[in-house]
């Protein structure tokens, strides 16, 4: 069903605001620890750039490659966050205690749960990521099953 | 001043979210309903709940309307219109009594931002003095979430991972 759009308005613009979202994403993603934002909507809007990019060139288009690719990775994102917790428990302490992290050139609690923040938080937007762009591709495809019915 | 701007923008909420059910075309109940989201969003801005509304706005204006979208052209244009039959009399007269007693209830609650209420007296007090200190992270938010409560974040995302593969399972068919 997802075709390629034809006009050169819509394909200028997406080329122009899928770099600018997927950058604001990743701001979003990094600087959720000082501002309002984090995993969730990092992740979402990271996605929300990968499903213009399909909606707008097609899912076989040079853009969108990398979301084709990206549905095989369900689950990393969930894998990323409960590793942490592992590395934690591999460090000596409780799982997701960050402060048993063991990360080189860190001495400080602080700064050791800072980072697993930031790791478990970089889990969380892949995760979701890859749920919305895969739950776009399912919604799409049962439709391209039924069109033989027609 | 400002007040005006809140009534007008609660009055919006309310205007859209009748609207949304209301109206009769899907396509256009989707859209209502992504402008619902926004205002919802403000709504939430204005409460000081910024990550709340960064996410109502993200999601509930970006993501769940592609999701709709996608959801209404994959099925036959039959159902683009709905058929509502008269609501029963007993709606017309329980909801209002509903109402009423959900306003007596309300009586009950805390004032917002009082201080003693019980949600900001148990734990949140040592979140929001121990934070920085013991993470690094001024947004306390972020800090609960990811780091004092990460294993309920867990278990979401846990969820946020069963969603995708039952949609998976349940919608997508082979692709080549």
């Amino acid at each position: 069903m997802i075709d390629a759009h034809d006009s050169l308005i819509v394909r200028t613009m997406a080329r122009l605001l899928i770099p600018l979202i997927q950058l604001f994403a990743v701001y979003v993603l990094v600087f959720g620890q000082y501002g309002p934002g984090g995993g969730f909507v990092g992740g979402v809007m990271l996605g929300t750039s990968l499903i213009l990019g399909i909606l707008v060139f097609g899912p076989e288009e040079s853009p969108c490659r990398l979301a084709n690719k990206v549905v095989h990775g369900d689950g990393i994102g969930l894998i990323i966050f409960a590793g942490v917790g592992g590395l934690c428990l591999i460090g000596g302490g409780e799982f997701l205690n960050y402060s048993d992290l063991e990360i080189p050139w860190v001495t400080t609690d602080s700064r050791r749960r800072f980072l697993g923040i930031l790791m478990t938080q970089i889990g969380v937007a892949v995760d979701v990521a890859v749920t919305a762009i895969s739950i776009v591709f399912s919604l799409s495809s049962s439709d391209e099953s039924e069109q033989p019915d027609d | 001043m400002t007040l005006w701007f809140e009534i007008l923008l609660l009055i919006l909420l309310v205007v859209t979210a009748a609207g949304a059910i209301l109206v009769k075309d899907l396509i256009s109940a989707v859209f209502i309903l992504g402008s619902y989201s926004f205002l919802l969003a403000l709504v939430w801005a204005w409460l000081g709940a910024v990550d709340v509304a960064f996410v109502e706005a993200v999601v509930g204006a970006g993501l769940a309307t592609i999701f709709f979208l996608l959801t209404l052209f994959g099925t036959a244009p039959k159902d683009t219109h709905l058929r509502r039959s008269a609501p029963p009399r007993l709606a017309l007269l329980g909801l209002p009594v509903l109402g009423l007693l959900l306003l007596y209830a309300a009586e009950d609650l805390p004032r917002f931002r009082n201080p003693a209420s019980p949600a900001s007296v148990h734990v949140s007090p040592d979140y929001l003095s121990n934070s920085l200190e013991d993470t690094e992270t001024p947004n306390v938010v972020t800090s609960v979430l990811m780091d004092y409560r990460a294993f309920d974040t867990l278990i979401e995302t846990a969820v946020i991972f069963t969603a995708g593969v039952a949609c998976v399972l349940l919608l997508g068919r082979k692709r080549e």
